[in-house]
């Protein structure tokens, strides 16, 4: 019998579009287990709807997507799609990557819930985390 | 029964992804709804799925070689589950489950079901929430369920008794660690494949398997679960092996075997609350542990009556 | 003093042919302050231990450089990395860095092309143009290299999967131009394997991909002698998060598996292996990143002569381009980046890099302004005509501290690639995530170090500023996108239909056989086959790979 910590919850870390560079979502996904999450990894290269299923059949309380190609306008909206059409638009979609601020209050409005640039201390990629976690578990209704 | 559980069940029954996605955290949570979801999983069709146990160490191609399975009971038309164990950080409760990267190929398949596990540091074990996992799968259709766990480590080994025949996948070139825990691993299974058959050191690796096997009746297979070879084979054989142990009432007993490792887990974990209550209800401590402990067990007891 | 007999050998043997074929740039070489500046420093004694340690310049094993007079004669190629949306947009950049005294030309692709999808694929969405540009079909590469004289520019092409497609359209324009395809001068990157765990662009599994990299080894040897076919880069694995001796032991052993797998293909080394290039990045440490060039090109040496018999001193050298790191920018205070990069570009210098890429200050926030790119050439050129470095070869070799860790590096690198070898080679090391949980385990420590603040980065974790000034990004406009997929589409109507199935037929047919793989691209290509058709056609025969992340 042990007694270790439980999870904060469950976080689907994923790489849409056809952008390699893993480095950060990688990490996010390290760190995020060191602070306690379970985190599913999607690997590079996925579709997004292929990213929303596994966050369904997962059933995610967040999902973290990481993109440095430039194609975030396109590629986060269309995530934010799939989860929609996969009844699943409660979960919480967070975004990192190279992303000029200017387009950060565009994809607020499309329905990101945080959004991380270059440079973003860890600690505050981690308490969005745990905060977007939170209120998912709270607003369930099953 | 709860409204709750019933349209999650009535969803389950229908594949509905979110459902079964629902489902099988509420039961793997223990939360309010999970008693009323565990008894509908009584249920015939969840007698009929097969659990087949996929283990061995990191780096044998276990994520690949169970990738290529359902590639292959795909093209026979089946439903196909998945319950990957990957361990739980003791330090932080977190888990990195990296299980389904090898898999996303068939992530828009809706009859291809995979659930990441985390062994979590549960009061029982992983066998609890990974049961009641396959038991959802099975009743959402699949016919089966792969239960894919890293042979190290405990509370990882403890799922292949919940498997109705577990097949150990090894690689050449794995190094001396891997030798050491192999004798041990291959008492807990029935087939042993050695993956990677493509690389020239496979072929002696096969070899000392098959005298292995021929001096232990395990059935050994060669695959290379990279471009599918033996895959099919690999299938045939597990097939085979389950009819045998059908017909020799083998499975009923293992079936019987783990589900008593099932009570054992779930009377631990609801347990494990009222303990600590009873723990704490002691004061502050001090004195020899064991008595202790003792003492608290009775005065539950005595609660109980 | 008298010279050493070895060093009277040297001269003649090997400076004098070098200083004949490529005489050195000035008469007389002085410091800033006018005292004499000699070619190659040497140790008291040219004893028996420092000729196998480091040699002459030029003389194996390389250490000290692999040209005797290094860049008295000629500086390194300034080979500044461009491109982004339409090739007519990116030809005006090429055309304006040639303008301004760049040497050499160095085309990135978008995503897609990288991928071998066309712009009008829907899994193209979103990504045509913007990190490189689109190329679909012919029609794309004569309207990149429009104006630019073949013959006369040296030019290195960022592609991997598809690269025989891509060299062979360069042949193609080639041939439009009048340009022989012995006179083409160039590089391309043709490197796969760490596609697999380092920078994400694969198409097909390793094996078949590996056949198409030896096809290109000896095609080119027959037609393009002037071509480096192949870069094999540890840029991309430093950039992952590689330790230095992680980089240098992954990508020989990637080199490694490259040259066996020619060799089994029944290539000679020594036709083939003179056209191995290597592509490193140049990070923080200058003087652990000096150590790494040096140890690599020592390794690189001793591998080629005593494992794979290579008898000619081309196979035997280590040559290769570098680019400062681009993890190491940060979007904080974005004005330090240029001192970074000229420290980093410094490193690659002292190390003897034959040409370098230097980043600019705002690659952090976005692709580079044309600004900012002029600034980054500056800095080379700043290094190259004024800092003195390039008064003698390889300056710092004697310093107690550098040939330690020069030693120290080739050490780790050596004991990870035995490591490699005990797993059954790179590619079994790569499918068993070995070399990935390496990389990663490397990355996260390093990140662990910046957030704990026991490694400074000025203006991240200490010397922060209260407000960010954001200079002005690069965009690449969205209807870039939809230009490039009407020219696309105009293009297809327009094509020979039958032409293109015979061709692409023709490829198919080569692809399940065993013939080299060129002959049939380069009809495919000429006849106006997109880059997704013949990428298709691959695909269908050799199967697709798909994420093998390490899993933790």
């Amino acid at each position: 019998m042990t007694s270790q910590p439980q999870p904060h919850g469950r976080v689907l870390i994923g790489k849409p579009g056809l952008d390699g560079h893993d480095r950060g979502a990688k990490f996010v996904a390290r760190a995020l287990r060191d602070d306690g999450f379970e985190v599913i990894y999607t690997g590079i290269r996925r579709s997004a709807e292929e990213i929303a299923a596994a966050a369904v059949q997962e059933d995610v309380d967040a999902v973290g997507l990481s993109l440095l190609s430039g194609a975030h306008n396109e590629l986060f909206a269309a995530v934010l799609e799939a989860l929609r059409n996969a009844k699943a638009e409660d979960i919480p979609v967070l975004g990192g990557g190279i992303i000029p601020e200017e387009d950060i209050p565009d994809l607020k409005r499309l329905g990101l819930r945080a959004v991380f640039t270059p440079g973003t201390p860890v600690e505050e990629i981690l308490s969005a985390f745990r905060a977007a976690v939170e209120e998912h578990r709270k607003g369930r209704s099953v | 029964m709860s409204p709750g559980a019933d349209t999650l069940l009535a969803g389950v029954r229908e594949k509905d992804p979110r459902a079964i996605g629902r489902a099988i955290s509420i039961v793997e949570d223990g939360g309010p709804l999970a008693a009323s979801i565990l008894a509908a999983l009584e249920h015939p069709c969840c007698e009929a799925a097969l659990v087949i146990g996929v283990t061995g160490p990191g780096g044998a191609g276990k994520s690949t070689l169970t990738q290529a399975l359902i590639a292959h009971y795909r093209t026979e038309g089946r439903r196909i589950g998945v319950v990957a164990v990957d361990p739980s950080s003791t330090l932080s409760g977190g888990a990195l489950l990296g299980d389904r990267i090898r898999m996303m190929r068939h992530a828009l398949d809706e009859d291809v079901v995979i659930r990441s596990m985390a062994t979590r540091g549960r009061a029982g074990g992983i066998c609890a929430a990974a049961g009641a996992a396959v038991r959802v799968m099975a009743y959402s259709g699949c016919e089966i369920v792969l239960l894919e766990t890293v042979g190290v480590g405990q509370a990882e080994l403890a799922v292949v008794h919940l498997a109705d025949l577990t097949a150990l996948v090894l690689a050449p070139g794995l190094g001396d660690d891997v030798q050491a825990m192999k004798a041990g691993l291959i008492e807990l299974v029935d087939a042993i494949v050695v993956n990677k058959g493509d690389q020239p050191a496979a072929q002696a690796l096969l070899a000392e398997m098959q005298a292995v096997a021929a001096a232990t009746h395990r059935a050994v297979f060669c695959t290379s679960a990279s471009d599918g070879t033996g895959v099919a084979q690999l299938a045939a054989g597990l097939g085979e092996l389950a009819d045998t142990l059908r017909q020799s009432d083998r499975i009923a007993l293992r079936r019987q075997a783990a589900r008593s490792i099932e009570v054992m887990d779930w009377a631990l974990e609801l347990l494990r609350p009222e303990l600590k209550a009873a723990v704490a209800a002691l004061g502050p401590l001090s004195g020899e542990p064991q008595a202790l402990a003792r003492l608290a067990i009775a005065r539950l007891k005595a609660t109980e009556e | 003093m008298t010279k050493p007999p070895s060093v009277v050998e040297w001269e003649e043997k090997i400076l004098e042919p070098a200083l004949a074929k490529a005489p050195e740039r000035a008469e007389e070489w002085r410091t800033g302050s006018g005292l004499p500046a000699q070619r190659v420093a040497l140790p008291e004694q040219v004893n028996e231990a420092y000729l196998a340690k480091l040699g002459m310049p030029g003389q194996y094993p390389f250490t000290r450089g692999v040209q005797p007079t290094m860049y008295r004669s000629r500086l390194w190629t300034m080979r500044q990395y461009a491109g982004f949306s339409t090739a007519q947009e990116t030809n005006k950049r090429f055309a304006y860095l040639l303008a301004q005294g760049q040497t050499g030309l160095s085309v990135a692709f978008d995503l897609p092309t990288q991928i071998g999808y066309d712009s009008d694929d829907p899994k193209a969405r979103g990504e045509v143009g913007k990190v490189g540009v689109a190329i679909d079909s012919l029609a794309d590469m004569e309207a990149l290299l429009a104006g630019i004289p073949l013959d006369k520019v040296s030019t290195s092409m960022t592609i991997n999967a598809p690269a025989a497609v891509l060299l062979a359209m360069y042949v193609a324009v080639g041939e439009q131009q009048g340009v022989s395809p012995a006179s083409l001068d160039g590089t391309i990157q043709n490197d796969i394997l760490k596609e697999y765990f380092a920078r994400g662009t694969y198409i097909f599994p390793p094996r078949p991909s590996l056949r198409l990299t030896t096809d290109i080894f000896a095609w080119c040897s027959a037609n393009t002698p002037r071509f480096n076919t192949i870069s094999v880069s540890g840029y991309h694995i430093r950039e992952a998060g590689s330790t230095a001796a992680q980089e240098v032991a992954f990508t020989l052993a990637d080199a490694v598996t490259y040259v066996q797998t020619a060799l089994d293909a029944g290539l000679e080394v020594d036709v083939f292996a003179p056209r191995l290039a290597f592509f490193f990045n140049a990070s923080s440490d200058l003087l652990e990143e000096v150590a790494k060039f040096r140890a690599a090109r020592r390794m690189w040496a001793a591998i080629m002569k005593e494992r794979f018999g290579a008898k000619k001193p081309q196979s035997q050298m280590l040559r290769f381009h570098t680019q400062t790191a681009g993890y190491a920018l940060t979007a904080q205070q974005v004005d330090n980046n240029v001192v970074r990069v000229a420290l980093q570009a410094l490193s690659a210098v002292l190390g003897g890099t034959q040409s370098l890429h230097t980043n600019s200050r705002d690659e952090a926030l976005a692709l580079p302004t044309e600004e900012s790119v002029l600034l980054a050439l500056r800095t080379q050129q700043v290094i190259g005509y004024e800092s003195g470095v390039c008064n003698t070869v390889d300056p710092l070799a004697g310093s107690y501290y550098v040939e330690g860790l020069t030693d120290r590096i080739e050490a780790e690198a050596l004991a990870l690639m035995q490591r490699i070898e005990d797993l059954g080679g790179m590619v079994a090391a790569i499918e068993a995530g070995f070399v990935q949980r390496q990389i990663e385990d490397a990355a996260y420590e390093y990140q662990r170090q910046i957030e704990a603040g026991n490694r400074v980065i000025v203006g991240v974790n200490k010397f922060q500023a209260q407000e960010r000034i954001r200079p002005p990004v690069f965009r690449v406009p969205r209807e870039i996108e939809l230009t490039q997929v009407q020219r696309l589409q105009k293009l297809r109507a327009g094509r020979d239909a039958a032409k293109i199935a015979a061709r692409l037929e023709a490829l198919e047919v080569a692809a399940r056989g065993t013939t080299n793989l060129m002959p049939p691209i380069l009809e495919a290509v000429r006849a106006y086959a997109t880059l997704g058709e013949i990428c298709g056609v691959l695909r269908k025969v050799f199967g697709t790979y798909s994420d093998l992340a390490s899993r933790r």
